[in-house]
């Protein structure tokens, strides 16, 4: 079947890819937000919301459902064009990161192996690097056109907390290209599985690239965007209706994402830790949804973290986050590429 | 019409068609966002020819960093259509005159140029050069020496945002 030289069969194998993908994405995040209200229940010692079926499972869809039948209002002195982009390319920026994430082992069918990654490109990583490095223009388009100065500050601080993390993020990634020598991320997690997981060579390198994604999306302690007793409400404050929905949406599929690619880069991705499942001998399909099942477990750790840290630790001064981005985690991110660097060439890999 | 050339003529569009409005929007903001779109078109380009880390370092640097500072700067200053400057139309003049000479070398430089041959065919969607594993190796042994000196610019370059950055802080406590 081809038209125009494109397979389309490969077409449709990815379209239905990102299809899952994008309703994992979305499902997950619905459900973290009813996670994050549960956990924070308990921290404080109170219930949570228990009303909507049992245990409050369905608490999700009725805020959902809220959002949605709530009146939208555009401020008459917002640029409506921006105000509308802003909080659709949150959304896609957000979404975009998963395409090269391998979420399982590839599935070996008679036809041929069927990757669970839509895109395995040479670049990998950088792609996620670079859509983090563009997921600044959410908040700023969406604070700026609003024509209000408390979005607009917050807007500002986002985009530079933002951009300045990015910094350490990237050299705590080259440490890990280094032990890899590879950019690509079904490359990543094959050299984890067959030599043991990164967090055991780079654990700097991970508890700084952990703060660094705290500090991408937005979490406490680095919530400085939505900092509510300095800014009312943040870059979000004009908008209502889904368009706020987008935007606090978006930060959950962040979350999720980054667990993903923390669990893929650190944590040996869809890597069954402890055992030789090549032995096991099992179905292909099987095998791919236990890795798939593996993968999304390390991912519902790494949530609870994010849920966990922003219920008890407070929020850091902005002066406080500038120092310890540009003082603190950079230097120590460059310590620890040169020591990755001194310890290889030692070994002579 | 394959593939390539289909996605050639669209990218092509889009990246004179941004750049055009580039120019000729009024909000400064609004020139920030579509010269974002312009990179990103080239960005596209790049991956055609499988330059492939440049077309992501093309998007980390320039539409992920160097844009937001400038949308920085026109937000922080609430620049808008009121506020620009009116040129003058002699400066106006000028400024056509540079952007013709620059076109015009373009223009003497790819003249000569014999389109029947094949080594001066850009290889679309083949050609290794481009990936980080050959680009880093290049880099690093046939043009390594401007590799570093331009490595030492941006180093000065570097020093030098610092020195001015802390300048005015000896002032104040001066006075």
């Amino acid at each position: 079947m081809y038209l125009l030289a494109i397979d389309l069969w490969f077409i449709l194998e990815k379209a239905i890819l990102i299809a899952s993908i994008i309703g994992l994405s979305f499902f997950i995040a619905m459900y973290t937000t009813l996670a994050e209200r549960k956990v924070a229940g308990w921290m404080q010692d109170r219930h949570g919301p228990n009303r909507a079926g049992p245990f409050g499972i369905f608490q999700p869809l009725a805020d959902g459902g809220k959002l949605f039948f709530k009146e939208e209002i555009i401020p008459l002195a917002a640029n409506r064009s921006l105000f509308l982009l802003g909080p659709g390319l949150a959304m896609i920026t957000s979404l975009v990161t998963s395409t090269v994430i391998p979420w399982g082992a590839p599935v070996v069918t008679a036809n041929g192996t069927i990757p669970l990654q839509v895109a395995d490109v040479d670049m990998g990583i950088l792609i996620v690097f670079s859509v983090v490095s563009i997921g600044v223009y959410g908040i700023m388009i969406g604070g700026w056109a609003s024509n209000n100065k408390f979005s607009l500050i917050a807007a500002i601080r986002g985009a530079s907390q933002m951009v300045s993390y990015e910094l350490p993020m990237g050299l705590a990634l080259i440490a890990v290209l280094f032990t890899t020598g590879s950019l690509k991320m079904s490359e990543i997690v094959a050299s984890q599985a067959a030599n043991g997981w990164h967090v055991i060579y780079q654990p700097l390198g991970f508890i700084i690239f952990f703060i660094c994604a705290l500090a991408e999306c937005n979490r406490t302690p680095f919530d400085l965007p939505e900092a509510e007793n300095e800014l009312n409400f943040g870059y979000h404050q004009e908008y209502s209706s889904m368009k706020l929905g987008f935007y606090l949406f978006a930060e959950y599929i962040n979350m999720f994402v980054s667990s993903a690619v923390i669990s893929t880069l650190y944590f040996g991705g869809y890597d069954i830790p402890f055992v030789n499942e090549a032995a096991w001998g099992l179905q292909p399909w099987l095998l791919s949804a236990i890795s798939f099942g593996v993968l999304m477990a390390k991912i519902a750790f790494f949530l609870f973290v994010f849920i966990w840290i922003r219920w008890t630790i407070p929020r850091f001064r902005y002066d406080q986050l500038m120092n310890l981005g540009w003082k603190k985690l950079i230097p120590l991110a460059l310590v620890n590429m040169i020591i990755t660097m001194a310890v290889m060439l030692w070994l002579k890999k | 019409m394959n593939i390539i050339e289909l996605l050639f003529g669209t990218l092509s569009v889009l990246a004179i068609f941004s750049a055009l409005m580039l120019v000729t929007s009024k909000n400064p903001v609004y020139s920030v966002l579509w010269l974002i779109v312009t990179f990103f078109a080239i960005s596209g380009h790049y991956i055609l020819l499988n330059a492939q880390f440049l077309a992501i370092v093309n998007i980390i640097v320039y539409a992920g960093a160097i844009m937001v500072l400038f949308l920085f700067v026109i937000m922080l200053m609430n620049l808008n259509k009121e506020t620009e400057p009116q040129k003058n139309r002699w400066l106006k003049l000028a400024g056509a005159v540079a952007g013709g000479c620059l076109l015009l070398v373009l223009v003497a430089a790819l003249k000569d140029v014999d389109s029947k041959k094949p080594e001066n065919f850009a290889l679309l969607n083949g050609g290794n050069t481009g990936l980080i594993k050959n680009l880093g190796k290049e880099l690093f042994t046939t043009y390594v020496v401007p590799f570093e000196i331009s490595s030492v610019l941006f180093l000065s370059a570097m020093i030098g945002a610092v020195v001015l950055g802390k300048k005015e802080k000896q002032n104040e406590a001066a006075h």
